[in-house]
């Protein structure tokens, strides 16, 4: 895939925020933003894992993790 | 005229007695952005739509009845055992006083569902614009809840409720799409 599913932008930070700054903030751009109308023949996952996933196309697959979490 | 299938789209599994979840949840129950508002706007817009997309709303505005389960499973479970006090303490004392540990169609903040979070224009590109802009406010939604939530099985279960946004997003775009096709025209994929 040619783009990726999180932005970042770095907001002003002010000498007296109140609150330690958050320097780069994120956003999602998950892939139906790109697709367009989806053509044929693309890849699918096998259908067990589609039911888990919940889509069967690899390209509409949008995983997602809470980007606050340290890892 | 619906079918009933006696089980959820997909598993709902809680790990702990969370009250304070239950509360965010509530949101995606009886929230602007909810189920609720979801199932309803787009069953409700079928009718003045092109016939060619009629059946893509049939379609999502069933399935998200289906999701209006799911959430409600959820809130159930985080709810049914707790006592008044955790409840209380949870910030739902003010629920608890209305309705026990009822579901209600309100959001997070207590504000009761209402009509007027939908709407039905009547004009095909207005109303796919807005079921658009519906999926991806579900979907951040979401996303808030998730990152506030440390349950991981139930985070598991609101990961895959997020991919259905994602993908019912697409799918309205691409109504949007064959309703701009030019007529008479060659189709090229």
């Amino acid at each position: 895939m040619s783009f990726s599913m999180r932005k970042t932008y770095a907001p002003y930070v002010g000498p007296y925020d109140p609150c330690p700054p958050i320097r780069v903030k994120s956003y999602d751009t998950p892939p139906q933003l790109y697709l367009g109308f989806q053509p044929p023949g693309l890849e699918q996952f096998p259908p067990r894992e589609a039911l888990r996933r919940g889509t069967l196309w690899r390209a509409l697959y949008s995983p997602y993790e809470n980007p606050y979490k340290p890892s | 005229m619906w079918l009933y299938e006696k089980k959820l789209q997909y598993p709902v599994k809680v790990s702990t007695c969370n009250p304070k979840l239950a509360k965010f949840l509530i949101e995606q129950y009886g929230g602007a952005d909810g189920e609720l508002s979801a199932a309803l706007r787009y069953l409700n817009q079928r009718y003045t739509i092109p016939d060619k997309v009629i059946g893509l709303l049939t379609d999502i505005g069933t399935e998200e009845f289906a999701h209006l389960e799911m959430i409600a499973t959820m809130v159930y479970k985080l709810t049914k055992d707790a006592t008044p006090e955790q409840l209380k303490e949870a910030g739902l004392g003010a629920h608890y006083a209305n309705h026990d540990r009822a579901l209600f169609y309100h959001d997070a903040a207590g504000t009761p569902w209402t009509a007027t979070y939908i709407q039905a224009k009547g004009d095909p590109i207005a109303d796919l614009y807005e079921d658009i802009a519906a999926e991806e406010k579900a979907r951040a939604t979401y996303q808030w809840i998730i990152n506030m939530s440390d349950d991981p099985f139930l985070n598991d279960g609101l990961k895959f409720l997020r991919e259905r946004e994602v993908v019912h997003s697409q799918r309205f775009r691409e109504a949007v799409e064959i309703l701009k096709e030019e007529q008479g025209k060659k189709k090229y994929y």
